[in-house]
């Protein structure tokens, strides 16, 4: 039984862990619940409705 | 003005004269009606026009929104009526939330700009909208916006929302997901690990390995696979302890003996210290199955939001008049004698009788009849029907259980109840088969306890995976979920799981006449000129004159007339039960009935000439008679194809109707169905249907109504139509949401299609495992491999079934 594998199973135990941890913490945010959506909603410019309010208020062109 | 320009909005090609412009970034767009314009400006004023450039596909035309609609939105404020569908935050009473079904998405540029607009209202806390199930879950402040402003705001952007009663059962379904994806994860972690630890110790049996190492792989394993074994196969030890508790066995008896065995021995091997494990078998079993339950679920749950996008909660409201005052009650709270006022346009909220003012009553729902019925002081009206022109004062007889509509749901409750269960039948094929395997196992495990007591444990365990009934379970759902989401894609809802099997048995195919056969409402059959006025011109001087009406006649008259510009109409009256009349430039016309014409010579003979079972309504002006038009329920045009077609395959047809027998007759005889019966009341249609099925009939029942609900559910399998009525939808197995009758053909077809592909998944699994069976028995597959063709075959059934996505 060689030290380095104690370390490697050890790590190999670390990552299954965070990954884990990962996995529940994107489920309790509810980001398994619409499949679909967030794959479009990433084509949206979330930002473009408020560019001619804040050139109207800066006074710009 | 180009003859080709299309409604910026919507795409619908503009009507010649129309002018709706908007201004969006800085360009003029031309729309195609009032309603367009009114949702393109609203989009433009809140700063969303970034919606046109976003969408990939067009929104439906928007309709003009219209007052009473708006006031009827208010009703959804009442706490009583909120009671329903509203959750309460904990610590703050005026922060609530909803969940609303949202109709009209179209794409993600849809989501985006009820999210966004939704968002810059005061008091709107978050808004969340589902792309996947077209729902929304929005909460507000109530001490800064009412529920009805927020529906208005979605309806000013062109969509319909309307809350959706049933939050608990979602959360419940949501949760249950969550669990279910943790579980997945958390074995697919572990199988991963332990397979890969697997590999280091067979491979330490081939080539040597120090007894501490693998003693070590060992215990990493046994850690790894502790979570799977206590935590994510839970369920399988519940449904088995849940099938023996009630001497029905199921697959997850054999499932959970497997693994516990598998655990046992290899926990026993791993503590002793010598021997071979099966954590890798148990971890990679555990996970294909949670997996396929998985995605199989995901599908079925998919068809059931779909059916319950339909099902609208409609606040079940009346107005009573109590002392001269008008006040809004809950249906639930009338009592007998109370006085009702029953406005154009709602529904009746009670059975009663007519005290004060004339209308017409729209009874289809409930009787099949599609001409509207005349109802005057004295005349006892049905809940459920819709008044359509002047206002009703009602004095109430009945509520709630003791009204004509509950009885007919009781019949529905009965028939439902007695339905053909063939489902059940797999079942319990499943069950005795397990029984066998389970005996096979104890006889296996005994002879090679003679044999070579070391063995059992080894050879048990590749009986119980190989011969998992894993793929024979999954045959028959694979089957259904993949034609099912195919049917769904195409308009075709399944509501119930047995649908596809029944249909393809069927051998006669029974319809109902109005709504499904024909539209269910009036249309302009024939126009008959009897002055010198132009046909065109009657026909626009008509619906002119009926602009305001609310009866579905008038309806008929303005969606034949189309985008043509209409008359200005002044002193427009309305005569309920007769007509309308009003002042077209200085001439005075009306338009209605008999009582309501001008006596002419020789109307009397071109009454003869009249289609069969129209309503007739003649236009005069002060002196003459100028035209009469003939208003009939017409044949959808695809009706002819789809019987010609079902009788050319072999199919047995019929119509049920309540209809009158000259209606009935001259749809029968131009459709070609020799079997019709008439007048029929739902429980005749329910006794016809019976009579069938006595025969050795196998029938498929395709209805819309109320009066339909009843022998729908009785049927061996039923198909709505989905612009019917709820009850009916309800009581039936397939929604026909697309409203097209040659789906019906489809999908008897799907059924077809899908029983074939279902025998070819059995015979392979069934083939499968005897095949398997004697090998493992003999010990000559160890539990790796049984793992291994467990899954190798059942994904063979999954690919199989997939195959239905092109049917």
């Amino acid at each position: 039984m060689t030290p380095i594998l104690m370390f490697l199973l050890g790590l190999a135990a670390l990552m299954v862990i965070v990954a884990g941890a990962g996995i529940f913490w994107a489920i309790r945010n509810g980001q398994f619940e619409d499949m679909e959506g967030p794959a479009q909603r990433i084509l949206m410019d979330e930002d473009d409705p408020m560019i001619p309010r804040r050139t109207l208020r800066d006074g710009e062109k | 003005m180009s003859e080709e320009a299309a409604c910026f909005h919507c795409g619908q090609p503009v009507p010649p004269g129309a002018e709706y412009p908007v201004n969006i970034e800085g360009k003029i767009h031309e729309m195609c009606c009032r309603g367009c314009q009114a949702v393109s400006q609203a989009i433009v004023d809140n700063g969303l026009q970034a919606y046109y450039s976003h969408r990939t596909a067009l929104p439906s035309t928007a309709s003009e929104l219209i007052p009473a609609e708006l006031s009827k939105l208010a009703l959804y404020d009442h706490p009583e009526i909120q009671k329903s569908f509203v959750i309460e935050e904990k610590d703050a009473a005026h922060l609530k939330q909803a969940s609303l079904i949202l109709e009209g998405i179209t794409c993600a540029a849809c989501v985006w700009l009820n999210e966004r607009h939704l968002q810059q209202l005061p008091g709107v806390k978050a808004v969340q909208v589902n792309y996947g199930n077209h729902r929304a879950r929005i909460s507000w402040d109530e001490r800064e916006i009412q529920l009805s402003r927020i529906l208005q705001e979605i309806q000013l952007l062109g969509y319909n929302a309307h809350p959706y009663n049933a939050l608990q059962q979602e959360e419940l379904r949501r949760k249950a997901k969550s669990r279910d994806i943790r579980r997945i994860a958390v074995t697919g972690l572990s199988a991963g690990q332990v397979m890969m630890l697997a590999v280091a110790l067979y491979a330490g049996a081939a080539f040597g390995i120090e007894h501490t190492t693998a003693q070590l792989l060992r215990y990493v394993s046994l850690g790894l696979t502790l979570p799977v074994f206590l935590y994510t196969a839970v369920p399988f030890y519940v449904s088995a302890w849940r099938s023996i508790k009630s001497y029905r066995l199921n697959m997850d008896v054999p499932v959970t003996l497997a693994i516990m065995t598998a655990f046992a021995g290899s926990a026993w091997v791993t503590f002793r210290g010598d021997g071979v494990v099966y954590y890798d078998a148990i971890t990679m079993f555990t996970l294909f199955l949670l997996s396929t339950r998985f995605l199989e679920r995901n599908a079925r749950e998919k068809s059931v939001e779909a059916t319950e996008n339909l099902l609208k909660l409609v606040p079940a409201m009346a107005l009573r008049i109590n002392a001269g005052q008008q006040e809004v009650v809950a249906v639930l709270d009338l009592a007998a004698g109370d006085l009702i006022l029953v406005k154009p346009g709602e529904a009746v909220a009670a059975d009663g009788e007519v005290v004060e003012g004339v209308s017409s009553v729209d009874e289809a729902l409930l009787t099949g009849e599609s001409r509207a019925v005349l109802k005057e002081a004295g005349a006892a009206v049905i809940a459920g029907s819709i008044n359509l022109e002047g206002p009703l004062t009602v004095r109430v007889t009945g509520v709630g259980e003791h009204t004509v509509l509950a009885g007919i749901v009781r019949l529905l409750d009965r028939a439902v109840a007695e339905k053909p269960r063939l489902a059940q039948l797999a079942d319990q094929v499943a069950s005795y088969f397990t029984y066998v395997l389970l005996v096979l196992t104890l006889i296996v495990a005994l002879a090679w306890w003679c044999v070579d007591p070391s063995r059992v444990l080894e050879i048990v365990l590749a009986v119980l995976v190989v011969t998992c009934p894993c793929a024979l379970s999954i045959a028959a759902p694979a089957a259904f979920a993949a034609a099912g989401s195919h049917l769904l894609k195409q308009g075709i809802l399944l509501t119930r799981g047995h649908a596809l099997e029944t249909l393809a048995k069927v051998t006669h195919v029974v319809f109902d006449k109005t709504g499904t056969l024909t539209y269910g409402k009036p249309l302009l059959n024939q126009i008959l000129t009897l002055g010198e006025t132009s046909e065109l011109e009657c026909l626009c001087i008509a619906a002119s004159l009926e602009q305001a009406s609310e009866h579905p006649l008038a309806q008929s008259f303005l969606a034949r007339i189309g985008k043509h510009e209409l008359h200005a109409v002044a002193e427009a009256q309305n005569f309920p039960g007769k007509g309308v009349a009003g002042v077209i430039n200085g001439r005075r016309y009306t338009l209605g009935n008999r009582s309501m014409s001008l006596p002419l010579a020789g109307s009397a003979e071109s009454e003869q000439d009249a289609p069969v079972g129209a309503t007739l309504v003649w236009l005069c002006d002060e002196q003459q008679v100028l035209a009469r038009f003939a208003l009939r329920d017409e044949l959808r045009p695809e009706a002819l194809g789809l019987v010609t077609e079902l009788k050319k395959q072999g199919f047995r047809v019929s119509m049920l109707s309540g209809d009158s027998a000259a209606a009935v007759e001259h749809f029968a005889a131009r459709l070609g169905i020799a079997d019709y019966r008439w007048g029929l009341h739902p429980e005749d249609k329910l006794t016809a249907l019976k009579a069938l099925q006595a025969e050795g009939q196998v029938v498929a029942m395709v209805g819309d109504g109320v009066n339909d609900a009843p022998v729908l559910a009785g049927a061996d399998v039923s198909i709505a139509m989905g612009g019917g009525t709820q009850v009916a939808r309800a009581s039936s197995d397939i929604v026909l949401l697309s409203e097209k009758l040659p789906d019906i053909w489809r999908a008897l077809q799907g059924g077809c299609a899908t029983m074939s592909i279902m025998k070819q998944n059995f015979a392979w699994a069934a083939g499968y495992n005897f095949l398997a069976l004697p090998f493992a028995a003999l010990g000559f597959i160890p539990p790796w491999l049984a793992a291994l063709g467990m899954s190798v075959s059942s994904l063979v059934v999954v690919l199989n079934a997939l195959r239905l996505r092109q049917i």
